[in-house]
């Protein structure tokens, strides 16, 4: 038994993972029950749920960024560090300019992902590039990992002529085909049983790629979630599940969204191996998320990892989370654990960066930003015509006609529409 | 499940026969008491001449059209899988037969009992580019699966302005009224799926036509829902084509021509009505045009006049269904639209 299962003295140690029958005879009192694999017991006792000393949480750097077990430092070069720590501070220069430009009009919404950059990063580091992704929201750092450039971030927030969306959605509902990474949508948790059925396909594809589905604590609560992780278990699916625990789901904190021990003790429930990690230690989030992804394919089973973290931001530009939280909490986590800061403190321990680097990278990164911005602000929306195709693979007769109507109507009534922003 | 009309002479064999399951001292069943036999089917299964285009055929019912169909495609596409609640041995209706073994467990499976996860999991595969061909055991239970349908596999290739899409994805479902279904065995709601752009809405009248359209709706590249009339599973006998063949979707088909009214059902109720036709005619000297109208949606506009033709109306449309409660179990003769309720309606309709 390892140190973990002393921890969890209710909980089974993990059982095996298909439930073996027991050979069917009537000679002995041993259970013959199909539906589970285990012993009688004459003592009435109820397993009781152990949330004061719930899973630990796997952790590499301390809060100033030292490797606590030097086993576990995934041992990263330099550039690999210094790229985990652009792309996490790119994307905070980003959220803050498209944050304020939705404050200004300029953009219709906005969510940021202040203080999660580090499950992004350490996550998205550890995958293949043609590994599936399968978002919630609140994960653009893994698209920016993956070398998305910011004026396509910007295009599908501006939702212009560069979108290769083609307007179709609101601002942070990313996709990218080349870059693996299926396009967001607004219902929560709909992604996790059809990122199984994606990686069933792979399974049956040989493919050597897995599947990663994000998604919150509060989002683990829809069906969508229940159905996802027992299909992957009983389908054998080579499918991570990484949940970001951020503590909150608009205004809902955890002790009301859930009442047992978070996410990753569900796992087991299911029959899913499973981990709980310091969001905010980008060593820790890779370590755990590339020796799971090792697993699921080697092994073709699920992998459930809960990050835990603390949404910095709002909610979103439709959220001012002073109504239900104080500015000392959020304090705390912006000033004393967060993703950017402890890795900064490991490479200024490591001598892999300095305060003029920083400077330097400040400004360089935010001029990046602007003038993504700007040119994202400068281009047309794309054509009205672009209302009615994709609906269908093909365009069927009724739409044709309706787009015919629209331009007609147009023709006459087009002084009450903003045509002047759109392309022909 | 229990088989649809069961007759008397059936009940009295089950009652005297042998076996480690037999009644014993109850097993003599009173007489059958006067006028408690069950209702005879509302419709006559009028089934359509062997076709001679697509090769070979084989007597097939319903059930064993569809059996064809997942075969053929099961053998063609690679990719292919079937999944959902029992299909593994055959499926509750049978129409999974023997693919399990055929193909390979891991083409033809089970999943546990959760329909929003089966459609989500289909959603999945077919995004992964793999063809999915997802079962939900009763229309009545789609529900679950609503949002999935809706809100996912619907939009898929809108929001995603074509980056992604489930156009491989098929759902089947034993669909409409049965005899003693009740309100969970019986429903027809393709009305709840009619309005969602960017999915397709497909139901049979036939194994004939159910073969082509089934083989349709896979090949389709968009998600398409397949309603399969349970009552006709078995009922439903006519020599099928061996091989594939394709039935167009989106395209209604004219039955019967006809000068003076028309009837448009779709599924069952098809054969209901070619019957109402023939009624009119011998009755009241009435020529019928009957219209299977197929696909729900995006259904043929073309193929049946609405608003264009309005001022051509000289009666105002008559539409003939269910009464708006749940689907009742004994009073099922009196609430389904058969063939009198529309003889009658169509009676109005001539003297309007």
């Amino acid at each position: 038994m390892s140190e973990g299962d002393a921890l969890l003295p209710h909980l089974c140690p993990v059982p095996q993972r298909v439930l073996r029958q027991q050979q069917f005879t009537s000679l002995e009192e041993k259970p013959q029950f199909p539906g589970a694999s285990a012993d009688f017991v004459d003592k009435l006792d109820f397993i009781q749920p152990n949330v004061i000393s719930g899973i630990p949480i796997y952790r590499v750097m301390d809060r100033q960024g030292q490797i606590i077990n030097p086993d576990e430092d995934p041992q990263l070069s330099q550039e690999q560090v210094l790229k985990f720590y652009k792309t996490m501070t790119l994307l905070n220069t980003m959220d803050r300019i498209l944050y304020e430009s939705q404050r200004q009009g300029r953009i219709s919404f906005y969510m940021t992902n202040y203080g999660e950059e580090g499950t992004h990063v350490g996550s998205a580091a550890a995958l293949d590039d043609t590994d599936l992704v399968f978002g919630q929201y609140r994960e653009a750092g893994v698209l920016m990992y993956r070398g998305y450039p910011l004026d396509l971030f910007m295009a599908q927030c501006y939702g212009n002529t560069s979108d290769t969306g083609k307007g179709r959605q609101m601002p942070v509902h990313y996709g990218c085909r080349d870059r693996h990474f299926v396009t967001i949508s607004s219902p929560l948790a709909t992604q996790i049983p059809q990122a199984v059925g994606a990686a069933y396909a792979f399974k049956r594809d040989n493919a050597s790629r897995a599947v990663i589905c994000y998604f919150g604590e509060g989002a683990a609560s829809e069906g969508d979630a229940h159905a996802g992780f027992n299909f992957a278990a009983t389908l054998e699916c080579p499918i991570l599940f990484f949940c970001r625990n951020n503590g909150y789901a608009i205004s809902t904190p955890t002790s009301e969204q859930y009442r047992g021990d978070g996410i990753a003790a569900r796992g087991p429930g299911y029959g899913i191996m499973s981990i709980r990690v310091d969001g905010n230690d980008v060593f820790a989030v890779y370590n755990a998320t590339r020796e799971a992804r090792r697993r699921a394919i080697a092994e073709n089973q699920p992998f459930l990892i809960e990050a835990m973290t603390y949404r910095i931001g709002h909610h979103s530009t439709s959220d001012d989370s002073s109504a239900y939280r104080s500015v000392d909490e959020v304090n705390y986590w912006d000033k004393q654990d967060h993703p950017i800061s402890r890795l900064r403190h490991h490479m200024l321990g490591r001598g892999w960066w300095d305060e003029e680097q920083e400077k330097s990278w400040r400004k360089k990164s935010r001029k990046r930003v602007m003038e993504a911005f700007e040119q994202a602000e400068r281009k047309l929306k794309p054509s009205p015509q672009h209302l009615f195709s994709d609906v269908y693979c093909e365009m069927p007769p009724q739409l044709q006609k309706q787009q015919e109507a629209l331009a007609r109507h147009l023709r006459l009534y087009g002084e009450h529409y903003p045509l002047e922003h759109f392309e022909k | 499940m229990a088989a649809a009309g069961l007759g008397l002479c059936r009940l009295a064999v089950l009652a005297s026969g042998p076996g480690p399951l037999r009644a014993g001292v109850w097993g003599r069943l009173p007489p059958l008491a006067a006028g408690s036999r069950r209702h005879a089917a509302h419709f006559t299964f009028q089934p359509d001449a062997e076709p001679s285009a697509h090769g070979q055929t084989q007597k097939m019912n319903l059930f064993q059209s569809i059996t064809s169909a997942l075969d053929n495609t099961l053998s063609r596409d690679p990719t292919a899988v079937i999944f959902g609640e029992d299909v593994a041995f055959g499926g509750v209706f049978r129409c999974t037969v023997g693919l399990r073994d055929k193909y390979g467990k891991d083409r033809v499976f089970n999943t546990p009992l959760c329909e929003q996860g089966i459609v989500g999991f289909g959603i999945g595969v077919a995004v992964a580019g793999a063809t999915a061909i997802a079962e939900i055991q009763f229309a009545d239970y789609i529900f679950p699966a609503f949002d999935q349908i809706v809100n996912e596999a619907a939009k898929y290739r809108y929001r995603s302005g074509d980056l992604f899409n489930c156009g491989s994805l098929t759902i089947r479902a034993p669909w409409g009224c049965v005899g003693h279904g009740a309100l969970y065995h019986s429903q027809s709601p393709e009305a709840f799926f009619a309005h969602c752009p960017g999915i397709k809405v497909v139901i049979p009248r036939s194994p004939l036509q159910a073969k082509g359209l089934l083989l349709s709706c896979i090949e389709d590249k968009n998600p398409c829902i397949f309603f399969e009339p349970k009552i006709l599973y078995r009922a439903a006998v006519e020599q099928v084509p061996v091989e594939p063949y394709y039935i167009p979707l989106s395209q209604a088909e004219v039955l019967q021509e006809g000068s003076d009214v028309t009837l448009v059902a779709w599924g069952t109720q098809v054969h209901v009505i070619r019957e109402v036709a023939t009624m009119a005619q011998e009755k009241l000297g009435v020529s019928c045009e009957v219209i299977d109208l197929k696909t729900i949606l995006p259904w043929d506009t073309e193929a049946v006049c609405k608003e264009e033709c309005f001022l051509n109306l000289e009666a105002p449309i008559s539409r003939v269904c269910g009464y708006d409660t749940p689907f009742p179990h004994i009073f099922e003769p009196f609430y389904i639209p058969d063939k009198w309720k529309c003889y009658d309606a169509l009676r109005k309709m001539i003297n309007y």
